[in-house]
């Protein structure tokens, strides 16, 4: 099924490529003249395909790479060396010189992703230097300072692309289809996990998503571009030197993506038709034009953040229409779980240390599947170090923690997630640069979701989660824009999308006004209604009264009472830990 | 082994400019949140600003380069106007690439003004250095190692015993509990901006004889710098030092018994190693961010 529903995907887009091929073919032949004009598109197309790789990996995920006239480099050395020095053909030199990108751009991932994004620019930089280093001296295999001269163009299957009109016409091509890929991508399922990685980290991991392979992918496919186009290059202008791939290429592809808008390929297109015709004709400005490419860095990255083409949106589309209450939504969760007496989550003797302190000190706590288990206490006393344990945020000092019968004590996030464990934060963590609806899809996506492979049962599933808290109406804005009370509804549709087996609320009142408090704790009860294992963190007594089966209360590090509601709220350790000992009261 | 106490002789020496850039990495990381990637143009600029007053003015070379230190101090605040102020509240990422623009800027406008060719400046002192056993002790290279060494004593009396660095390092950890004791966090982090310049101008100034003056000795030496902070330990002070001075020795051993055309190679061999095994570095912890 949900192959069909892929090619069925594919074959929508198939029919607008088409006709966006054809034109630029058509366009590329009827374009006048020989040499200068046709040279300066094949720049800008060549070019243009390799900074839509920076879309991906700096506009949806987040990760600054300064490396990409190094993979466009690679590419076109690929090309170079191998049709002059090997004498193989055109293609199958480019994909040897595009596969060397990719293996590059994937290991310098591996080596440097697991840790901030300064990190891979920093490593990017670093390649980018060795890279010219080797370019330049290595002169048995890459010709040295001197280049590569008479790189011929090909033919494929009796069409000759020699003449300049041709091989404008394959460059074209290449870019329709690279920019359509990457608009493409950028709406489905792996393209809404790298935004959700550049908007927060912490979040992604709990709502399913690898965070560290979904970074190396994205920086994988962005060298894979930048190859693509460096290969075509070569081919293009049949002559390649080191220096065209210098540091400052690299700066210069940087600037097209954050000028045009590094949000779309549309907006990479555009940066770098204007940068690569500009120069042409600010021919005075040559001394200095990278003086005024850095100065224009500063400034777009100030005024202009969303670049050429996100101004041109923001004046062109006011706003998107809201989607009507007409579709009949799936059911809010997969499956119902009834009150029993075996136990969802299990944890026994955990214990978190940070130095010295002891932020938890052996607590055991179980929670039975379809109840609502509240875990009390007061500032300081672990609880959000708990759910942080338990979610695989932190490392537990000691103890075991077991999960509808998986032993989960030292998974990633993500991998409880997709065992059926979902969060909220205390302090909201939505992904601001995406949509309501985005937002909720993303838990909808969990791997280990019934319907996750499904795209249309996925909008589906997240429009049933935002109904259920009453923000159908607002699926199309940004979820920077909603309240904050809202932004945390966000977060539980986000988190009942993905149907849990148990969903951790870590207290979701905090923050709350009275009325939105009032809200939630009704917003509680009616999710208890569906059966669904809860287990909420909170300060707030009124609310933990009003919707817990089963409370545990915690109090420096350590369980002091754990039973039926009324039984705990009346246990004179609990009052005292509240309210302060007795001995108090007198002074 | 008289070439190689000679090699590591140089590489300390190298290996503290490293360090002093190094360090005014740290300190903007540290107070501002900042990964400066316009480091080593500070150097570059304070380099340049010694030929202005020396060469061309024809100032007394102290005097020449205690008014470029000031200047510097100045050009740091101006520069956190304009890559670090407007974008402050927008993430790291904006920031990290204002500084790259910033740091293309201000190579290309100094090409615009003083071209390719390298400036020459003469070293602190006339004489040529002195013979100790079988090493000749440059006497820059050994103005180098003995400057590095008082500014790092004195920014460590300066952090740890005046109440101004107190103030600059209960920035540098929680800038929301330090505006609520009254520390001016704006100020502060502004002194850091300043402070970081400066010490970026001075390490120039004293590799200035050395290396040349060029447009692009900056960027090599920045690169460098933060090698040496990820190898030492992100953020970390003394990792910064120690990672400066590893990096300057492994590059002069590198360069002299493996290949000279690879010689900025090592550095970077380096760090890619590091990344891979131990990413914390010498003295780092291992980041977490709170949930």
């Amino acid at each position: 099924m949900s192959v069909n529903l892929a090619s069925a995907r594919i074959s929508r887009g198939l029919p607008q490529a088409a006709v966006a091929c054809v034109a630029v073919v058509a366009l590329a032949f009827l374009l006048p003249g020989e040499g200068y004009y046709l040279n300066i598109l094949m720049q800008a197309a060549t070019y243009a395909i390799a900074v839509s790789g920076l879309v991906v990996v700096l506009g949806y995920c987040g990760q600054i790479s300064i490396a990409q006239a190094a993979f466009f480099g690679i590419g076109a050395y690929g090309v170079g060396i191998g049709m002059v020095d090997f004498g193989i053909g055109f293609f199958p030199a480019m994909l040897l010189g595009v596969a060397a990108a990719g293996l590059s751009g994937l290991l310098l991932g591996l080596g440097s992703l697991r840790l901030g994004g300064h990190y891979l620019a920093m490593v990017t930089i670093s390649f980018q230097q060795i890279l010219t280093l080797f370019l330049t001296n290595w002169i048995s295999f890459t010709h040295g300072p001197d280049g590569i001269r008479g790189i011929p163009r090909p033919s494929l299957m009796g069409v000759s692309f020699a003449s300049g009109h041709a091989f404008l016409a394959l460059c074209l091509v290449f870019l329709v289809l690279s920019t359509l890929t990457i608009w493409r991508l950028k709406t489905g399922r792996l393209g809404r996990a790298m935004q959700a990685v550049r908007d927060n980290e912490l979040a992604a991991g709990t709502c399913g998503i690898n965070v560290f392979s979904t970074k190396v992918i994205a920086f994988g496919i962005s060298a894979v571009m930048g190859g693509i186009g460096g290969a075509l290059f070569a081919g293009g202008f049949q002559y390649i030197s080191p220096d065209q791939f210098s540091f400052s290429e690299s700066i210069v592809l940087l600037t097209m993506a954050l000028l045009g808008g590094v949000q779309s390929p549309f907006g990479s297109l555009v940066g770098t038709m204007v940068l690569v015709i500009l120069p042409e004709w600010l021919r005075f400005l040559q001394q200095i034009y990278l003086a005024v490419y850095g100065a224009a860095v500063i400034l777009i990255m100030v005024f202009l953040p969303d670049g050429l083409w996100g101004l041109m949106l923001s004046r062109v589309i006011r706003r998107a229409k809201p989607i009507e209450g007409s579709v009949e939504p799936l059911p809010l969760l997969s499956e119902r779980a009834a009150a029993s007496n075996d136990y969802v989550l299990k944890v026994e003797g955990l214990a978190k240390h940070f130095g010295g302190v002891k932020a938890l000190d052996g607590v055991d706590l179980a929670v039975r599947r379809g109840t609502v288990h509240a875990l009390i206490g007061p500032n300081g006393s672990g609880k959000s170090t708990f759910i942080n344990v338990v979610t695989g945020l932190y490392r537990p000092t000691a103890g075991k923690v077991t999960f509808t019968g998986q032993d989960i004590t030292h998974a990633q996030p993500h991998e409880r997630n997709r065992a059926g464990l979902a969060r909220t934060f205390q302090n909201i963590r939505v992904f601001r640069g995406m949509t309501v609806l985005d937002n909720v899809m993303v838990g909808a996506e969990r791997p280990g979701n019934d319907i996750a492979e499904n795209p249309a049962a996925v909008v589906e599933r997240a429009l049933a989660a935002l109904d259920f808290v009453d923000l159908r109406g607002d699926a199309h804005r940004q979820v920077g824009a909603l309240s904050y009370g809202h932004q945390r509804y966000v977060e539980i549709a986000r988190a009942l999308a993905s149907s849990p087996q148990t969903l951790l609320l870590d207290e979701p009142a905090a923050g709350l006004n009275l009325t939105e408090k009032h809200e939630l704790g009704e917003l509680l009860k009616r999710l208890g209604g569906h059966g669904l294992t809860i287990l909420i963190i909170d300060h707030d007594m009124n609310l933990v009264e009003q919707v817990a089966d089963h409370i545990t209360v915690l109090n420096f590090g350590r369980r002091i009472a754990d039973g039926t509601p009324s039984a705990v709220l009346a246990n004179p350790d609990v009052v005292a830990a509240y309210l302060g000992e007795p001995r108090h009261e007198a002074a | 082994m008289a070439t190689f106490l000679q090699l590591l002789f140089t590489g300390l020496g190298i290996g503290a400019i490293y360090a002093l850039v190094a360090l005014g990495f740290v300190l903007l990381i540290r107070a501002a949140s900042v990964v400066n990637f316009a480091q080593g143009q500070f150097s570059m600029v304070g380099a340049y600003l010694l030929v202005v007053g020396f060469n061309v003015l024809g100032l007394p070379y102290y005097l020449s380069m205690f008014l470029s230190v000031v200047l510097m101090a100045g050009f740091g605040v101006l520069f956190a106007g304009a890559t670090y102020w407007p974008l402050r509240h927008r993430g790291g990422l904006p920031v990290i690439i204002s500084t790259i623009g910033a740091s293309i800027f201000l190579e290309n406008i100094v090409l615009f003004l003083y071209g390719p060719s390298p400036e020459v400046l003469p070293g602190l002192f006339d004489s040529p250095g002195i013979q100790v056993g079988p090493v000749f002790m440059d006497s820059q290279y050994l103005s180098i190692l003995v400057a590095s060494t008082i500014l790092v004593i004195l920014q460590y009396l300066i952090f740890e015993k005046t109440l101004l660095g107190k103030k600059l390092q209960a920035t540098s950890q929680d800038k929301e509990m330090a505006s609520l004791l009254g520390i001016p966090v704006v100020a502060m982090i502004l002194i850091t901006f300043g402070y970081s310049a400066a010490l970026g101008g001075l390490a120039g100034m004293l590799v200035a004889p050395v290396l040349f003056v060029s447009v692009g000795m900056g960027g090599l030496i920045a690169l460098k710098a933060f090698a040496a902070n990820i190898i030492g330990g992100y953020g970390s002070i003394p990792g910064a030092i120690l990672g400066g001075l590893l990096l300057g020795v492994a590059e002069t051993l590198g360069a002299s018994y493996i290949s000279v055309p690879y010689k900025d190679a090592f550095a970077f061999a380096m760090l890619l190693m590091f990344l891979m095994v131990r990413p914390q570095g010498l003295f780092g912890e291992k980041i977490s961010e709170k949930a």
